[in-house]
């Protein structure tokens, strides 16, 4: 088969509230990537960009950035959800033989609009919206039915917001890096029991770029590729109360298809550096489960064990993860350009030595009904 | 270039939209919610293949992708699977926090329904207490004709 390789990356800062249009954001990332990649927008055949309507206040949204994404005589189509779907869908692009190159871009900025209000608007209009319900109250109702499942504390799951804080500060593009304690977690303003302030992700601005090749595509560019070894992607049910919150079945699926697919047989030991989608802090360790990394009620141990800290066997989000800054829609792309980052050695203080092997993961839907798992190598 | 235009004071345009819309809610949906309206009653639908009980109803189980299509009534007691207290406010919020939310186990029903939990003190809730459903005295035929579970 046909294999496909990232051959070029970009992304923005995380902020708060930048002071970018869309476009310029957009236009940042892709310029960012094309560079990275020592090519030019010539050297792309089609692109993909990822987007949201409520996100941007417009529909077709993705239309309104297609002059900033550089698709100008080309060909353009959209994903909405999240960034690793979106280069999901750029290399089965690829794949189908239509394309050798894919510019893959996504944008977000949280700062515009409240995300409280629009993440309620994911739920069904008729049976959830009315009840009020928003990406954070059911994180929280997902948080105790796992920490309950597992007997975890919630000193225990702040260790992530510890451990991914503290990575922050060795990336440059992070959005919230912090030195700080399981006590200032717990002291943080409870904001939907037991999610406390520092549990959550940020409100955040921002865009990343990828440029996807084939093996023929690649030789346009300058950039060694990091080729993508496995991919898997699984939904579980919509309704929150028909889906075993407390297991994700949908994660497990797919990385044991993007684990066959890439010849990885143990991943806590095959695995160099796990870029994951920690939007809460809980859901590290749930995700840890899913992933194979820890077996089913271990997530919280292997948090503990400190396996997955920066000195660890396994470093988890050497970058600050999604905690350190959920730019949404994105911030699953951003889990692929840390990875590649990695993988090539130029992840610079964040670093993992000798990484040889990556996987990047994303969500989609409230409490990760979807998952899309990448394996990578150079 | 004009020397002013080196300073950039940053304007910002508010907008705000307003679509209306009207959903039909089905027919599976519809008799679910005339029942809850009419006879303060909650019904479900059972997949033929997994048994599994689905309220509010699904016309098809998602799992095994077949048409549930037997009508079961439930009772309107359950139990409180998980739950938070959200300290936070919104204008799509239906009351004023604090909110309390649960996943609600319903006797006779597989999976849980979402629901407002109300009548108990946030520090006095558990998982695995018994809820019951609190009707609305004047009821429109939508989830919230069911105001809230209470412990039973």
């Amino acid at each position: 088969m046909e294999k496909v390789a990232i051959v070029g990356v970009g992304q923005t800062t995380y902020e708060r509230r930048k002071e970018d249009t869309f476009d310029e954001l957009v236009f940042e990332a892709a310029t960012k990537a094309l560079a990275d990649a020592g090519g030019e927008i010539g050297d792309i055949d089609n692109i993909v960009t990822v987007s949201n309507d409520f996100w941007d206040g417009r529909t077709i949204s993705s239309m309104a950035v297609q002059d900033a994404a550089g698709s100008w005589d080309k060909d353009i189509s959209t994903v909405e959800g999240d960034g690793t779907f979106g280069v999901l869908y750029g290399m089965m692009r690829a794949l189908s033989g239509s394309f050798e190159t894919t510019l893959v871009v996504s944008h977000i900025k949280g700062s515009e609009a409240v995300m409280n209000l629009i993440t309620n608007a994911m739920f069904d209009p008729i049976f959830h919206r009315s009840l009020g319900v928003d990406a954070t109250s059911s994180a929280a109702l997902q948080a105790r039915m796992y920490m309950e499942k597992v007997k975890a504390t919630q000193e225990d799951v702040a260790l992530v917001s510890v451990k991914n804080h503290k990575n922050a500060m060795n990336n440059p593009h992070a959005q919230l890096p912090m030195e700080i304690g399981v006590d200032d977690v717990m002291k943080s303003k409870m904001l939907a029991d037991p999610l406390k302030l520092l549990d959550c992700s940020p409100i955040s601005d921002g865009a990343a770029a990828v440029v996807l090749a084939t093996e023929k595509g690649a030789k346009r560019f300058k950039k060694s590729p990091v080729w993508i070894k496995g991919v898997g992607h699984i939904s579980d049910a919509y309704t929150l109360g028909y889906r075993d919150l407390a297991n994700s079945r949908a994660l497990d699926a797919a990385a044991k298809k993007a684990y066959k697919m890439a010849g990885v047989k143990n991943p806590l030991k095959d695995l160099d550096v796990v870029e994951l989608y920690d939007a809460y802090s809980y859901m590290e360790p749930l995700w840890y489960e899913g992933l194979g990394i820890a077996k089913e009620g271990k997530g919280v141990e292997l948090l503990k064990s400190g396996t997955t800290a920066m000195d660890g066997d396994l470093p988890v989000n050497p970058s600050g993860g999604v905690i350190s800054a959920h730019p949404v829609l994105v911030a699953g792309m951003t889990r692929i350009v840390e990875s590649v980052l990695q993988l090539r050695g130029e992840a610079e203080k964040r670093q993992v030595k000798g990484a040889k092997t990556a996987l990047a993961h994303g969500i989609n839907g409230a409490c990760g009904q979807s998952h899309c798992v990448f394996v990578m190598g150079v | 270039m004009a020397e002013w235009l080196d300073k950039v004071e940053n304007v910002y345009f508010e907008g705000r939209i307003k679509v209306p819309y009207k959903w039909y809610v089905g027919e599976v949906g519809s008799r679910f919610l005339v029942a809850l309206r009419d006879k303060k009653e909650l019904w479900g639908t059972k997949c033929p293949k997994c048994n599994k009980v689905y309220v509010p109803p699904q016309k098809n189980c998602g799992e095994c992708f077949v048409p549930a299509d037997t009508w079961v009534q439930v009772k309107d007691t359950g139990t409180l699977e998980s739950f938070t207290v959200v300290n936070y406010s919104h204008s799509m919020q239906p009351d004023k926090p604090p909110l309390m939310y649960g996943l609600i186990k319903l006797d006779g029903a597989d999976g849980s329904m979402l629901h407002l939990i109300g009548g108990a003190a946030p520090k006095d809730l558990k998982v695995g207490m018994r809820v019951k459903a609190v009707f609305r005295e004047k009821r429109e035929g939508n989830i919230l004709d069911i105001s809230h579970f209470a412990p039973e």
